[in-house]
């Protein structure tokens, strides 16, 4: 396959599979930024929201964006354009 | 042995033992054993020198004084890192493919290798950077002080302080220039340094942590109890400032893809791209236990420690004021570590980027820029590289005595964030936006930077340092609307936000709004689509124009750069690449256009892209080296192809002039034949009648005996001989006068009838026997004509005469038939009844003196000529009609003006 060439229309299973991670990925920081954004909307000062819970809501939350960058960058690969596509399925060619 | 001795004993050891790692590092990378050096753990540990003094020790004072709002500085990186499918996978992929040096050598690279920008971001790097460094040689003096005088043995005043500063700036440089620039590639990865950096980064997190633990679980007594004591302190409710919360996190991972630092550890030496697969989740973890306990320590220390005491030194001071000097000393081990790892990491990258942009630039100039001739270069950069570092370690520590040390300081971590943050927009731009232009990108920075000096930097200072309180309320010039920090009349912002709002807002504008008007350079659209489509191809930068490159001279150049040893290492491994299996030693590669790129990025390693480009293109020679010079010579092609195209225009001119004369030449020598035959021809003509006259008058002369009826005879036959003679001269005169153009015509008004009428009664006058029978249409010859009548007539009478002698026929006839044509031209046909002229003889009948049957000549064979030459005369022309029954001459003439014809009709008529 050479770099000029379309990227093809409908790919494997796998390779499909792997562009999804990758959109995950792509995905996970913008959650992010609006999971850290939340803060904004609590009521402030004395009768708002307590320091402890601040601290959990925050360091969970931390706490699982680190979980699932672990769990993607498990399975993110990076599909050059160049790198040779992974075997071919039995039946299951394109379902996109 | 006392406690502060103790602490300067154990000081000492760690930083024996961090040389130590450092050197064992580079050992055994250089005997090729380090594969554990490059593993994506060492990688992200590395990454840590995020985490400074300032973070380490201020991070506590902070929480102290403004609730959960640290935690911004750690979570900005976190969504870098996470999301680094977006930017630093191409920004590493880019800084790999391009073998950047630096943040600057990157924009420079990006915008057409102009050192220009990479001086401006160099500039920015260093006023943002320096007080940094100043902030950290603060932070160690502090903390010594702190636990001198918790101890009870208060240092030698503020004189001990400096002193401490001055030993730990210079430990530091001496650190730096030992494992920064032992190798000069700065591609390479500085192994001791990393794995130093790794070690203190380990130090300084188990520190923190062991703090922590102390704290929750030897003081507070469980997580509960913490959460409890923490929800009863002066810090218990959520109170936040949203704009400062939003602000801060999109500044502090702005700041982890701008620091010079962070772009160092993170693009620079990062040794595998897959290693940020790792780091984008192993380096927010490290952030996550960084910050655990900081706000259980900040509360303890509110809670325990006296009223007044410094919030920023708690990890060291609740410790010590426990009694547990050990954890203490360990503590500061870790401050100690953050601290040092930055300065080592920030001198590394700043000075690269000083070397690199600045120095070696200006020398290259002040020594006439030829790399070949002039000294060791290899020791130059070194040397300028070493150099730079205790420069700018110095400037940190002039910066910190300066200062004061004070608490102006303090704010400056985030000032110094905001600064190098300038770079986001055109390091983003240049990344994603082909339409980035380098006269863009220098108009945004310069934007950008100007406003943050002058809403944040300058103000930071202190009112009266540099900016005089009056500007802070009145504004420059006294505008209201530029007062620093309410810009545009907008006031109550918190003064960091609104800096950062203003200056980097105004920074893309501007950036976008040139860069839409201005057009890039070749060379610059050139590196924006190898950087914007860095993930989908591996392309090669530019192209050397090959041929005029010396082997030789590349490898002198490349020696002084590399080193020796390495140089030949890699031309040999290009050699043995070009002629693909193992070459002898010191063979030399073709200076290939493949190669001489492999070797300019290779030299852009050491020195910087835009001075290896240069380097190399003086060797190459300026011929065709960079695209603008290619676009000038394909130019001069261009020229060229139009001059030859010119050329080839005036070669064909000529050719056609050379055909045009040989062809002329072939009629000239044609019609010299002709003139010989003509001259051949008239002398025969002219001896025929000669010969009998003169034959005939000697008899008459010599003969005495000549009857009177023989005298009569011969005397005619003398008299026939010379009309005949006289005829043929006046035949040929009138042929010459006429060839030549020297006839005078006698242009008058008349019709054909009148010509034909003339033409047929002189024609048949001599021959009263009237053989030949002449049918003729008399209302359809009442045309009217406007030429010589008398020369008309002549051509009239000769066709006439020929049909009278040459018409073979029974009861000869001629019919003559006028007609008018719809061009305004009059035809009329000589037709006779006899059996006409043979195929063969029709081409001939107009030349001269051809005659179609000599037998029954009567003429010397020149009347058809002359018609032909009197017809061309008068316009028009005769011509012999084949096909016909007869001979059918045909003459055509023009007609004159209808209206001059209805003028002159009523006059013939008449």
């Amino acid at each position: 396959m050479t770099d000029q060439s379309p990227r093809p229309l409908f790919v494997e299973r796998q390779t499909y599979r792997r562009r999804r991670i990758q959109d995950a990925a792509r995905f996970l920081p913008v959650l992010g930024i609006v999971l850290v954004m939340v803060p904004l909307l609590w009521s402030e000062g004395a009768g708002g929201v307590s320091m402890s819970g601040a601290i959990r809501y925050l360091f969970t939350l931390w706490a699982a964006l680190v979980g699932a960058a672990m769990l993607l960058s498990l399975y993110l690969r990076d599909d050059r354009p160049g790198e040779p596509e992974d075997s071919p399925g039995p039946a299951d060619t394109a379902d996109r | 042995m006392s406690t502060i001795n103790l602490l300067v004993l154990v000081c000492t050891v760690y930083v024996i033992f961090l040389f130590l790692v450092a050197f064992v590092a580079e050992r055994s990378a250089r005997r090729g054993k380090g594969r554990w050096l490059r593993s994506p753990m060492v990688y992200t540990l590395s990454l840590s020198i995020y985490c400074t003094a300032w973070t380490f020790y201020g991070a506590v004072g902070y929480a102290a004084r403004s609730g959960m709002e640290y935690v911004t500085i750690y979570l900005g990186p976190t969504i870098v890192m996470i999301g680094w499918w977006w930017v630093l996978r191409k920004l590493v992929r880019v800084g790999r493919a391009q073998r950047v040096t630096s943040i600057a050598d990157l924009i420079s690279a990006r915008f057409g290798k102009s050192n220009l920008l990479a001086v401006g971001v160099t500039i920015l790097a260093v006023v943002g950077t320096t007080p940094y460094i100043a902030l950290q040689l603060q932070s160690v003096t502090f903390s010594f002080a702190a636990f001198a005088d918790a101890v009870g043995q208060p240092g030698q005043g503020d004189g001990g302080r400096t002193s401490t500063a001055f030993w730990v700036a210079a430990g530091l440089a001496l650190f730096t220039v030992i494992f920064g620039t032992r190798n000069l590639d700065a591609n390479e990865r500085h192994h001791g340094v990393v794995m130093a950096i790794a070690v203190e980064a380990m130090v300084k997190l188990v520190a923190l942590l062991a703090v922590g633990i102390f704290v929750v679980w030897g003081l507070s007594g469980g997580v509960q109890e913490t959460l409890t004591r923490i929800d009863a302190s002066q810090i218990g409710h959520w109170d936040m400032d949203g704009g400062r919360w939003a602000a801060l996190t999109f500044l502090s991972g702005a700041a982890l893809l701008c620091l010079p630092r962070m772009f160092q550890v993170l693009v620079v030496e990062n040794a595998d791209e897959a290693h940020l697969r790792t780091a984008s989740w192993a380096f927010p973890g490290y952030l996550l236990l960084m910050s655990l306990f900081v706000v259980p320590i900040a509360v303890m220390g509110l809670e325990r420690l006296p009223e007044g005491s410094n919030p920023d030194l708690f990890v060291l001071t609740l410790p010590l004021a426990e009694g547990q000097t050990a954890l203490a000393i360990f503590s500061f081990l870790g401050g100690f570590s953050s601290a040092t790892s930055m300065v080592v990491v920030a001198s590394l990258a700043l000075a690269t980027m000083v070397s690199n942009h600045i120095v070696m630039p200006l020398w290259l100039r002040w020594t006439g820029g030829r790399a070949s001739v002039s000294g060791d270069v290899r020791h130059v950069v070194l040397l300028s590289r070493r150099l730079s570092i205790a420069g700018i370690v110095a400037l940190g520590y002039v910066y910190y005595r300066v200062s004061g040390g004070g608490t102006a300081l303090a704010a400056i971590g985030l000032v110094s964030f905001a600064g190098v943050a300038q770079v986001l927009p055109v390091m983003i731009g240049g990344l994603y936006w082909r339409g980035a232009t380098r006269i863009g990108a220098l108009a945004g920075l310069t934007v950008g930077f100007g406003l943050w000096n002058y809403t944040l930097f300058l103000p930071s200072l202190g009112a009266g340092v540099i900016m005089p309180q009056a500007l802070l309320d009145n504004g420059l010039l006294g505008l209201v609307w530029l007062r620093p920090q309410a810009l545009f009349g907008i006031e109550g912002l918190d003064p960091l936000v609104h800096a950062i709002f203003w200056s980097l807002l105004l920074n893309a504008l501007t950036f976008f709004a040139v860069s839409m008007a201005s057009f890039p350079t070749p060379m610059e659209r050139l590196q924006g689509a190898q950087f914007v489509n860095v993930l989908q191809q591996a392309g090669s930068a530019r192209s050397w124009s090959a041929g005029a490159a010396q082997a030789e001279d590349l490898m002198v150049m490349a020696q002084r750069i590399l080193g020796a040893r390495e140089a030949q290492a890699f031309f040999e491994q290009e050699a043995a690449r070009q002629a693909g299996r193992a070459v002898r030693a010191g063979a030399l590669p073709d200076p290939s256009p493949d190669f001489l790129q492999r070797l300019e990025r290779e030299l852009g390693g050491s020195v910087g892209a835009a001075t290896a480009h240069a380097m190399v293109a003086q060797i190459v020679g300026g011929a065709s080296v960079s695209v603008r010079e290619l676009l000038a010579v394909a130019d001069e092609t261009a020229q060229m192809i139009e001059y030859s195209d010119r050329l080839e225009a005036q070669s064909r001119e000529l050719a056609a002039t050379a055909a045009k004369l040989r062809e002329a030449n072939d009629k000239l020598t044609r019609l010299s034949v002709q003139k010989d035959a003509f001259l051949s021809q008239i002398s025969h003509e002219l001896r025929t009648p000669m010969t009998s006259i003169r034959a005939f008058s000697e008899i008459l002369r010599d003969t005495r005996d000549v009857s009177p009826e023989e005298q009569r005879k011969y005397s005619s036959i003398i008299h026939d001989e010379s009309v005949r003679l006289t005829r043929l001269l006046d035949d040929l005169l009138d042929l010459s006068v006429l060839e030549n153009g020297q006839v005078n015509l006698n242009i008058r008004h008349g019709t054909l009838h009148e010509a034909l009428n003339k033409a047929v009664s002189a024609a048949s006058a001599g021959d009263e026997a009237a053989v030949l029978a002449i049918r003729r249409s008399p209302e359809a010859e009442d045309l009217p004509l406007e030429t010589d009548f008398d020369r008309l007539g002549q051509v009239f009478i000769n066709l006439i005469a020929n049909a009278r002698k040459y018409c073979d026929a029974e009861t000869p006839e001629l019919t003559i038939r006028a007609s008018a044509m719809s061009d305004g031209r009059v035809q009329v046909d000589f037709n006779d009844n006899g059996s006409g002229i043979p195929d063969e003889a029709r081409d001939l009948i107009f030349e001269k003196f051809s005659r179609v049957s000599p037998q029954r000549a009567g003429g010397a064979g020149l009347g058809l000529s002359i018609c032909r030459q009197i017809m061309e005369r008068l316009g028009g022309s005769v011509d012999y009609l084949p096909g016909a029954r007869g001979a059918h001459f045909r003459v055509t003439l023009p007609m004159a003006n209808a209206d001059e014809a209805t003028e002159r009709k009523p006059l013939t008529a008449g």
